[in-house]
């Protein structure tokens, strides 16, 4: 089929790209708009090495059609950062050593990052619930847990509520 | 999965063109998390995916008629968030929550759950326990069919080729009420039911049990409503006679298959076990 002129706001910049009716939104943002820092690890779901947010909701875009994100608001890991400064979670991640081969890693910290957007004190449990779709073969889950529950103690103290 | 046509119609009688048009060729897509998984997988080949979520009602949740009426492609995240529904309807919630990881939450429906016709969706035992309704449009107009007449078989639907899943209707609340699902699987998240049961119940001011509807899961071809467990324990307290009427009830209606996850004698009597919790579960919340 015909591609299709696609328009979306990606990390707060509007974009417009050419999509194929059946391409994901994940093939979309790495070949199309060569945002390559969202990973395909399994297609199906299964992983979250795919995560973004859409319009707020943390999903996965192996999940998603290009075309579904027509107007909407995308974040993608390459929006963390502030300027030149890492996020708190990068930061913390790196701190505790949250990664090996880190192929998971963007996932995981889009994931996280969208719940200390909504639950600024999780406990340890929400936090390993939230995560359980973002797979990492190689850190056991401890250290990236830990650099989570850091860096949403380090940001309640940069934003006092 | 590159030659396929995207449409995404703005209301129902256009979506119902379009997939009378296809012939065979559409797939409805609500949040894709069944569909897109099978077309990448080559099971499903559709030449066109009509994506029903830019129709207005398809996406939300309104009071009405003092029930609720969940259009059929509101996301499990939405669902969860929706705090008089989680107040009323504790169990249909809690299984829709139960679909996957926080990212599929983000997308899955309770229409693709019960479209998908998968005999182990979590969503459906519970809505069958709730009496919900589905709401349908086709070319034919309009019509109304209760949940447990919709899956056939794995992946065969009651619908007509043309008929799309437009909401659930879900009843109004008598007080003293309360449904509970449970699931078995081997872990804690993400990982397919093993055995589901969802049970609704409503008491009277004695704490008699005065309607119970029971359903089981993954241990059929469909989710079944099993009537013959919801009457043993109407006119009861739930004292142990009545849970065991349920019991036999329940394992007098389960056909499941054995498989590497479990033996048809493990989930026939896991079935039993669940659908017991359940329906504790639903009492305290009925607050009897
Ligand atoms: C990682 C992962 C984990 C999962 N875990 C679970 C789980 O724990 N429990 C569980 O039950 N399921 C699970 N699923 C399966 C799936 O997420 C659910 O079945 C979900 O509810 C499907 O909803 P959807 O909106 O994504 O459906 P879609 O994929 O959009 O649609 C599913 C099917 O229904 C049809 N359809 C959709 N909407 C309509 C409509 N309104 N009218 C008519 N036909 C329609 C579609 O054509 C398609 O055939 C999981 C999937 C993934 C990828
Ligand atoms: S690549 Fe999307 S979940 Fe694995
Ligand atoms: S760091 Fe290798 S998969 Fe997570």
């Amino acid at each position: 089929m015909s591609r299709v002129r696609i328009s979306t706001i990606v990390n707060g910049e509007p974009v417009e790209f050419l999509g194929g009716g059946g391409q994901s939104l994940l093939d979309a943002l790495r070949d199309e708009l060569r945002l390559t820092g969202s990973k395909e690890g399994c297609g199906t779901g299964d992983c979250g090495a795919c995560s973004v947010v859409v319009d707020g909701r943390l999903v996965c875009s192996c999940l998603m059609l290009a075309p579904e994100a027509e107007g909407k608001r995308i974040e993608t890991i390459e929006g963390m950062q502030e300027g030149s400064e890492l996020h708190p979670l990068q930061r913390q991640f790196l701190e505790h050593a949250a990664l090996q081969c880190g192929f998971c890693t963007p996932g995981l910290l889009v994931a996280s990052k969208a719940l200390l957007d909504r639950n600024p004190d999780p406990s340890e449990t929400e936090v390993r619930y939230w995560l359980a779709g973002n797979m990492c073969r190689c850190t056991g889950y401890d250290k990236v847990v830990r650099a989570v529950l850091d860096a949403a103690a380090e940001l309640r103290q940069e934003r006092p509520r | 999965m590159s030659g396929v046509d995207y449409l995404s119609p703005t209301t129902i009688a256009e979506a119902v063109k379009a997939l009378g048009q296809a012939g065979g060729g559409a797939r409805l897509m609500a949040g894709g998390t069944d569909l897109l998984v099978q077309m990448r997988g080559g099971r499903a080949k559709p030449q066109t995916v009509i994506d029903i979520k830019r129709i207005p009602g398809l996406m939300d949740i309104r009071a009405e008629g003092g029930g609720f009426v969940i259009g059929a492609a509101t996301s499990g995240a939405v669902l969860g968030e929706h705090a008089a529904l989680r107040k009323a309807w504790p169990g249909i919630v809690e299984a829709a929550n139960l679909i996957g990881s926080t990212q599929v939450q983000g997308r899955a429906s309770l229409g693709g759950n019960l479209c998908n016709a998968s005999p182990a969706a979590d969503s459906v035992p519970a809505l069958i326990a709730a009496a919900a309704v589905c709401i349908v449009e086709g070319s034919n107009g309009r019509r109304e069919i209760p949940v447990e007449k919709v899956q056939i078989s794995p992946g065969k639907m009651s619908l007509a080729p043309d008929e799309i899943l437009i909401a659930f209707r879900l009843p109004p609340r008598p007080a003293k009420s309360g449904d509970a699902y449970l699931r078995l699987i081997p872990r804690t998240e993400m990982d397919i039911a093993v055995v589901g049961a969802g049970v609704s119940l409503t008491f009277d001011a004695s704490g008699t049990c005065m309607a119970a509807r029971v359903s089981v899961g993954a241990v059929a071809p469909t989710a079944l409503l099993v009537e013959g467990a919801g009457m043993a324990l109407v006119g009861s307290k739930l004292d142990e006679g009545a849970l065991a009427k349920m019991d036999a009830a329940v394992a007098a209606a389960c056909k499941p298959i054995s498989d590497k996850r479990g033996t048809a004698e493990y989930r026939t009597k896991i079935a039993c076990v669940l659908a017991r919790r359940a329906a504790l579960i639903a009492r305290e919340r009925a607050g009897a």
